[in-house]
């Protein structure tokens, strides 16, 4: 994968599978780290799954039996000089279950990928699971984005938030506040 | 710059066109995206099928839906094609170009795009 925003929507997707509610992701920028944190209120994983992440041949899916989201995301991550924490809470032990994953990138290191377009992940993520809360915050040192999918569905009322023309309009919303910090 | 107050207006337009849509769809179009399928570049295809679709004024007959991994990793992207009564069509090696090629000639003229389908891939 050749884009940051690609990692991010597939770290996502976990969330989405694990049947997550609501998921808050937020992209963090200094002059040194670019932090990504994805939290989700899904079913969680057991100390045992959580441990087995990095392994490359650990999977609960039964379509293959590999499975690399996390191991990719790590390698980018350490490649950087950064790292990759995941903290989660299963269903099993208890009410408040979830899990949050938190990824460090050097910005300034030769093996960083540029962002590239973080407005059709968050898209993408919406015309999948129109239901769930997303919430997408990037902080920058211009100024801030944000998108939260509950403000929009007091607005929109029973409208799914997946009909094209709203995707369209949740595309430019983002992007124009992107043009709007960078120009400061 | 855009406000949420947009989507005041965006609602009223709206409210009478999906009230209106009676079926879900007669067709369903599927893009796999698990990481298999977002490393081989689904997301740009799954886009290309939602605003082809949206663009033609397919919506109430067209539907565009992700799914996880289908299993064949080493054919991503990898798009199905769902029609009452006929059988799946399963699009392999997708790229945004080849969807609106699909659209045009199977979605809207209704005759597969052979070269593109599974059954022709090299193995």
């Amino acid at each position: 994968m050749d884009e940051l925003s690609l990692y991010i929507l597939d770290i996502t997707m976990n969330s989405v599978r694990a049947g997550a509610t609501e998921i808050q992701i937020t992209l963090a920028e200094d002059g040194e780290w670019l932090d990504f944190t994805v939290t989700d209120n899904g079913c969680g994983m057991t100390e045992e799954q959580v441990k087995r992440l990095t392994d490359p041949f650990f999977t609960t899916r039964k379509t293959r039996k590999v499975g690399l989201g996390v191991p990719f995301l790590t390698m980018l991550a350490e490649m950087t000089g950064g790292y990759v924490t995941v903290k989660s809470v299963s269903e099993k032990v208890s009410e408040n279950h979830g899990t949050t994953t938190h990824a460090r990138f050097g910005r300034n290191h030769i093996d960083f990928i540029p962002l590239g377009d973080i407005a059709e992940t968050v898209k993408t993520l919406i015309q999948g699971s129109p239901d769930i809360n997303f919430t997408f915050t990037h902080t920058k040192p211009g100024g801030e984005v944000r998108l939260s999918c509950a403000e929009l569905r007091e607005e929109l009322g029973d409208i799914p938030l997946n009909e094209p023309e709203i995707l369209t309009w949740i595309g430019d919303y983002l992007n124009e506040q992107y043009e709007e910090i960078s120009s400061i | 710059m855009k406000s949420l107050e947009e989507l005041k207006a965006i609602k009223a337009k709206m409210q009478d066109k999906v009230a209106l849509r009676t079926s879900s769809g007669d067709i369903r179009i599927v893009v796999g995206m698990a990481t298999c399928g977002i490393a081989a570049g689904a997301r740009p295809v799954l886009n290309a099928f939602v605003e082809g679709v949206s663009e033609a004024g397919l919506g109430d007959t067209v539907t565009v839906t992700q799914t996880g991994c289908i299993g064949i990793c080493q054919y991503e992207p990898v798009v199905e094609v769902y029609q009452k009564d006929k059988e799946k069509v399963t699009y392999v090696k997708m790229t945004a170009e080849r969807a609106k090629e699909v659209l045009e000639k199977h979605i809207k003229g209704g005759s597969i795009v052979t070269e593109y389908t599974i059954g022709a891939a090299k193995i």
